[in-house]
């Protein structure tokens, strides 16, 4: 179906792993269900974003043509398709955020990290995401998401106190 | 069955669905039009596009009329307040980021979208911010894009997904940043793939080669019937002041439904190439001169009749291409037995005859194409199917794909299928015969038959064999073994389709063929063969084959079609084997280097698009149709050119008024022939093997009219070089 490329040199044994554990929770012909989690792990082996290199290996893996893997990546705000920093940074703008002052928790992080939202910082360790979404901890807000962990409670000393810690 | 049946009510007019259908179904049935851009009966429902919104009582909010199951008592209004409003609410949405380019938009006047803005829109936009801009695609040579036009209704996703079984195109993004595309550059590349042209309600997806050429209403719409494969695809020609400028299909549900093969839509380039014959040609010192046509048909009659006379007309070959019309084949049939020639042959790619005594009268698939939709195995011997006939191809994939039909293939090389396939035997063309007889013996010892006489000597059955063969008799009793043109090709094909044979008795099955060209049966029916005359009758003599015809140089040749000696026969790229010293007379569209070398005369006619005549397809259908274009310089249709070579040439009765005439002669002899064997009648018996290589036509190069096709030229599948096995 799709030129064969041998997703053991691209996809690492560890995110073949992981991508077969969902696999199996899914029946025996509906390996498309895994894409996101294959996605995953993939952008994590590859330190925060995914290539199309990534992507056809992923779909080689599931038998998915190229395309459906395509979709789903550049669907959800989660999978980056260019290259950014590895440490994704997202500060929630929504309303109870914003509220409670979640704009000058982003100019602080604008200026501390020296860039601006959407970009990374030059040494590729942090990238500063565009907007995100409620991540469903109003009741701490204004909070910020950097990669899996959630930081609430923000000021910005707070912030300067995680961003130094993740340094 | 009773229960089956839902009553429901439509603007009030009580009317009957059956369960399970959607509004839009019922809808259709009863002639209340609801708009719609996303659905297509073909294609799966999406509702992504909302157009067709339409009010069911009690439901608090308009409902999709093609995504919403008709129940019991159910009451719809298409054409209330509610639902025009919504259907109106819907059209504003999506004109806010189409361009309203229409005036520099090919789809203008043709165009889904511009006829239900017309019912549906506003006469002015309230959306003042900025439109959004999407960057174009390039997919390759065939299809255009102007993504900035797109509605996002998915049906060419769909169709890739779908019907071709290759998706190549997708929806990526999200929100306003959603854009159809391939993400990638990449040209599609499925031989379906000019269909999405058609799917594409607006002007998103259109012709790459008749960009900016002309506008619908220019143009008057005539039937034909494709001339690139056995499957006779019905489509329509667009002809702009006698010039055909595109090609579209035209729905047959017995042939090929809504669809055509890109082979079929873009081969019309080639009509009009610069090596186009517009005048009669004569060789005068050396050179071919341009001269009258009374001049040029004296010439080929008086040479014909000076190499009959002097060498006898054994020492005259008469070639043509498998894909003229039943008329023309008729008349070179009657034509040359009336000269006393028996070298006749349309088979110009098929170098054993060994056994052409046990082909049938008329090759074909020995079903109707509709019901390879429901088969239930099928064995496909010595066929790269999806480039040898598109659309057989789409049917075997309905089978398997929709019905769950086990599928085996025995091929010389691995060919993707875009479906499901319960066993794949790839082995050298050399060993074909030899793996079919094991398989014979496989399939004997599964259903616990004796194994024939052929087989009895075969290898035991390895797993792949064993494995195949159970497929194939698991499956339900509706079977078909097709053997291809790859099987037609080889050096053995007495013996492939001899093991194949019995295989398919094995199984109980039909054994099919995918015949050459267009009109194979056409001219099988009509006796352009060495061996047979009309209707199946054998030859008084029995004379040369092609492969014989070119293989042994004669004094004279008559190649009727646009034959290409060297292209169109098996020496492909050994060059001509007719030598300068023979009397060469080429009745064709084309003039190329390779014929002006060779040729005496050459006298110019019509191609499929400038002449009327019949296909008899390859369940055996005979499909009339008319001249759809004007004939390019003094070009005159074949079936006139060959009627005068007749009179000239003193045959008895060449006095037809019209190509029907010729056709209803052959029709009334062929009525009149007692009732003749129509399946292959081999002995099951081996000729032995036969050196030579097995020569796999590129798709694109399977005929003169296609290759001089440049968009199809440009194409990733034409970049595919000659194979020999």
């Amino acid at each position: 179906m799709t030129d064969h490329i041998h997703e053991s040199h691209v996809l690492s044994a560890h995110t073949r792993h992981e991508i077969d554990l969902w696999v199996a929770k899914f029946p025996a012909d509906r390996k498309r269900s895994a894409v996101i989690a294959a996605l995953r792990a993939a952008q994590h082996q590859n330190q925060g974003f995914l290539t199309t290199e990534l992507m056809d290996a992923v779909a080689d893996y599931l038998s998915l043509p190229p395309i459906q893997v395509y979709e789903v990546a550049s669907f959800y705000s989660m999978f980056e398709t260019k290259p950014v920093g590895r440490l994704h940074v997202s500060v929630c703008t929504n309303i109870s955020c914003m509220l409670r002052g979640s704009d000058k928790i982003v100019d602080h992080v604008e200026k501390k990290l020296g860039i601006k939202t959407g970009q990374s910082t030059p040494d590729g360790k942090f990238y500063l995401k565009c907007e995100e979404e409620c991540l469903a901890a109003c009741n701490n807000a204004p909070m910020m998401m950097i990669d899996h962990v959630y930081y609430e409670n923000l000021t910005p000393e707070k912030v300067d106190q995680v961003l130094e810690s993740l340094k | 069955m009773s229960q089956d049946v839902v009553n429901l009510e439509v603007n009030g007019v009580a009317v009957t669905g059956r369960k399970g259908q959607m509004i839009i179904h019922v809808t259709d049935a009863t002639d209340s039009y609801v708009p719609r851009f996303c659905y297509h009966e073909k294609l799966s429902v999406a509702a992504n596009c909302r157009m067709c919104l339409v009010e069911v009582e009690k439901a608090p909010k308009p409902l999709p009329a093609c995504a919403t199951p008709i129940s019991e008592g159910m009451k719809v209004f298409t054409k209330s307040p509610k639902a025009i409003g919504a259907q109106k609410a819907t059209m504003e949405f999506l004109l806010i980021n189409h361009p309203l380019d229409c005036p520099i938009c090919d789809q203008g006047g043709e165009c889904e979208l511009q006829d239900l803005a017309m019912g549906f829109g506003r006469d002015a936009a309230r959306f003042n911010e900025g439109k959004r801009v999407v960057k174009d695609k390039n997919l390759g040579p065939l299809v255009s894009t102007d993504m900035t036009r797109c509605i996002h209704c998915t049906r060419c996703v769909r169709f890739t997904a779908e019907i071709a079984g290759l998706q190549e195109l997708g929806t990526t993004g999200r929100g306003e940043n959603s854009t159809i595309g391939t993400w990638v550059e990449k040209s599609v590349t499925h031989e379906l793939s000019g269909n999405i042209i058609d799917l594409c309600p607006v002007g998103a997806l259109n012709s790459k080669p008749f960009r900016y050429q002309g506008r619908s209403w220019e143009m008057t719409e005539q039937p034909m019937v494709s001339p690139h494969d056995a499957v006779g695809s019905n489509m329509n020609a667009h002809v702009r002041r006698g010039r055909l400028m595109r090609v579209v299909p035209r729905v047959n549900e017995e042939i090929n439904e809504n669809w055509i093969a890109d082979r079929d839509r873009f081969s019309y380039e080639g009509i009009y190439a610069d090596d186009r014959a517009l005048t009669p040609l004569v060789r005068r010192n050396g050179e071919l001169v341009p001269v009258d046509w009374q001049t040029a048909l004296e010439a080929a009659a008086n040479g014909l009749r000076d190499v009959i006379a002097r060498d006898g007309a054994s020492q005259v070959g008469v070639l043509s291409l498998p894909s003229a019309t039943l008329e023309e084949y008729w008349l070179l049939s009657r034509l040359a037995r009336g000269l006393g020639i028996a070298n006749v042959d349309y088979r110009l790619r098929r170098p054993d005859t060994r056994d052409q005594a046990a082909d049938p009268i008329c090759p074909g698939l020995g079903i109707p194409l509709v019901a390879v939709d429901a088969l239930d195995a099928v064995l496909i011997i010595g066929s790269d199917l999806r480039s040898e006939a598109p659309l057989l191809a789409h049917r075997v994939r309905t089978a398997a794909v929709r019905n769950g039909a086990r599928v085996g293939l025995v091929n010389p090389a691995e060919f993707p299928m875009l479906f499901p396939v319960a066993g794949a035997l790839t082995v050298a063309a050399g060993a074909l015969v030899t793996e079919l007889c094991v398989l014979a013996r496989a399939v004997a010892e599964v259903l616990g038959q004796v194994v024939p006489t052929i087989a009895r000597d075969a290898a035991a059955p390895g797993a792949s064999q064993i494995a195949l063969a159970n497929a194939l008799c698991g499956a339900g009793a509706k079977r078909l073994v097709l053997l291809g043109l790859l099987a037609e090709r080889h050096p053995a094909f007495s013996d492939v389709r001899a093991a194949a044979s019995v295989i398919a008795t094995l199984l109980g099955a039909h054994l099919g063929v995918v015949s050459d060209g267009a009109n194979a049966a056409g001219a099988a029916l009509a006796g352009v063969l060495p061996h047979r005359d009309a209707g199946g009758q054998p030859s008084q003599h029995v004379g040369l084959a092609a492969n014989a015809m070119l293989n042994t140089p004669l004094r004279a040749y008559l190649l009727h079609g646009g034959v290409e000696p060297g292209l169109d026969t098996l020496d492909i790229g050994a060059g001509t084997p007719i030598g300068p010293d023979a009397f060469v007379v080429s009745l064709s569209p084309f003039a190329p280097e390779s014929v002006r070398r060779i040729a005496s005369v050459i006298l110019p006619i019509g191609t499929f698009a400038e002449t009327s005549g019949t296909f008899v397809n390859l369940e055996g259908r005979w499909q009339g149709f008319s001249a759809a274009a004007r004939l390019v310089g003094e070009a005159r249709p074949g079936w006139k050119v060959l009627r005068v070579l007749g009179n000239l040439l003193s045959v008895a009765g060449f006095d037809y008024e019209s190509s029907e005439a010729v056709r209803d002669e052959l029709r009334a002899i062929l009525g009149t022939l007692s009732p003749a064997a129509t399946s292959y009648t081999g002995q099951w018996t081996l000729q032995g093997p036969v050196l030579g290589v097995l020569i796999d036509v590129p798709m694109y190069q399977t005929d003169p009219i296609v290759r001089r096709a440049t968009a199809l030229q440009q194409t990733h599948v034409a970049a595919r070089p000659l194979v020999a096995y």
